[in-house]
């Protein structure tokens, strides 16, 4: 008897849809993300991640919106980013029913936000998105550095670093993105993971490069990671949720049912 | 005759997903209310007590509003749900923010988790975010239909550690046994967030809209 790692599916949404299409069969609306995340709830998925790419005002206001649908007929913990800048966008995210927040951007430009936002809406949902880019050239020790913008802006900012002092500033959680290995399907950068999660004393996400089954399994029992989201492999009906947790529990690892 | 529940709020946390819950599984024609208002919530036939963040802040918000005595005379006179922190401050007192007197309504500290290790042999993450098990050492109405070791959505850095044994209903392990659902006369309190635990959170959750308030 113990804590269970989490699977946590991944929903691009933009004005309210979900984008980067969820295909399943049984959907009658793919871009529904109310139906898309009654389907991942019912295939047991520990989370919902929405991630927001909205590029209007008007969009965001939608995802709100979108936000209240979900909350309302999905009861599983709920984690929205995308475009949080102020604490304001949190409380409002909150509100409409989101468990947690995940920061990207705004944290890299404005530290001091996270201890804002952790003091005043709790730690638990607060979490920070780090995106890192391996940058030590061969034969040196591993080293990353925090990238913005997609993955094309380096900050020099060392990610282990980083992510120690966000950590310390209050965030709950943290989700590591590997922008080397972000949509590669080659795996999640083991290193990385490894390396951020054992040197915070919170929850790690491990996040970029889920190209199979094993790719998840890795990223706790080598990653050392704490839960594993992915996007591709559960939307296009490769693997279902099911499946990822057969394999986990087969690797010995403790899943939900 | 569907009834009222009063869920509490004193400002922590979010209420609406547990409101949206407990609308989902209440009888039809049940009035959900989210109130501060002592005399809306010694109306109500139930009352739910959420409750997020940080023990001290906890406290200061219900003694702000005026809510101590209105809620240990709900606690007393119906059905009375205390869940994640509504459930750590019904104890003495707590470790969290070097030391605040909770609401006492049972003798006990809140502590928080010791350092420890999982499986792996890796240190165990503080805050325990994510679905653990509990193992229902005792019965109670509010475990019909959930089978036993279920797992709940947990999100929390200190425990309870009644000194009653007999409060213990459910407990949980992580790094060390404690317990995480608490029942005496009419409180039933829980550390998960039921509102936030799928199927097995939606029964205790309609269980206590449909609980009498007697033990058994």
């Amino acid at each position: 008897m113990s804590l269970a790692k989490r699977i946590i599916p991944c929903l691009d949404v933009a004005d309210g849809r979900v984008v980067k299409g969820v295909q399943f069969e049984s959907l009658r609306d793919a871009g529904d993300p109310v139906e898309a995340a009654r389907r991942y709830n019912d295939e047991g998925a520990d989370e919902l991640t929405f991630l927001d790419i909205s590029a209007s005002h008007e969009g965001r206001e939608t995802l709100l919106h979108m936000v209240e649908q979900v909350a309302e007929q999905v009861f599983i913990p709920l984690t929205v980013g995308g475009g949080i800048r102020a604490i304001s966008d949190v409380r409002r995210l909150l509100n409409a029913g989101a468990d947690k927040v995940s920061i990207n951007t705004a944290a890299v430009h404005e530290p001091d936000l996270i201890k804002e936002i952790a003091d005043s809406v709790g730690a638990q949902c607060v979490v920070v998105a780090i995106d890192a880019r391996r940058v030590s050239a061969l034969g040196e020790p591993l080293r990353w550095e925090i990238f913005t913008h997609g993955g094309r802006k380096p900050t020099g900012l060392d990610a282990v670093e980083w992510a120690q002092r966000m950590a310390c500033y209050g965030a709950g959680e943290l989700l590591v993105t590997s922008m080397d290995r972000d949509g590669t399907k080659l795996g999640f950068d083991l290193d990385l993971t490894r390396a951020i999660a054992d040197s915070v004393p919170v929850p790690v996400i491990a996040s970029g490069g889920v190209g199979s089954l094993d790719d998840l399994t890795a990223g706790i029992v080598q990653g050392h990671a704490d839960a594993v989201l992915a996007a591709s492999i559960f939307h296009f009906g490769t693997h279902r949720i099911s499946e990822a947790k057969a394999n986990m529990a087969a690797a010995g690892i403790e899943v939900r049912a | 005759m569907a009834g009222s529940i009063a869920i509490v709020d004193y400002g922590m946390g979010n209420l609406r997903s547990v409101a949206k819950a407990i609308e989902h599984v209440a009888p039809l024609g049940t009035q959900v209310l989210i109130t501060d208002n002592p005399a809306e919530i010694l109306n109500a036939d139930r009352v739910v007590f959420p409750g997020q963040g940080a023990a001290g802040d906890c406290m200061t918000a219900l003694s702000a509003r005026e809510l101590l005595a209105p809620l240990a005379e709900a606690a007393q006179t119906r059905p009375f749900l205390g869940i994640c922190m509504g459930m750590q401050v019904m104890l003495d007192h707590s470790e969290e923010n070097g030391g605040v007197h909770l609401l006492g309504w049972f003798k006990g500290a809140v502590r928080r988790f010791p350092a420890g290790r999982d499986a792996q042999g890796l240190a165990l993450k503080i805050p325990q975010m994510g679905w653990n098990q509990i193992k229902q050492i005792r019965p109670h109405p509010l475990w019909r239909g959930v089978a036993d070791l279920s797992r709940f959505y947990f999100v929390h850095s200190y425990y309870c550690a009644p000194e009653d044994e007999s409060l213990p209903v459910g407990t949980t392990d992580y790094g060390i046994g404690y317990a995480s659902a608490l029942a005496q006369g009419s409180v039933f309190a829980i550390q998960s967030h039921p509102e936030k635990s799928a199927e097995d959170g939606l029964q205790v959750l309609k269980n206590f809209t449909r609980w009498d308030g007697r033990p058994d």
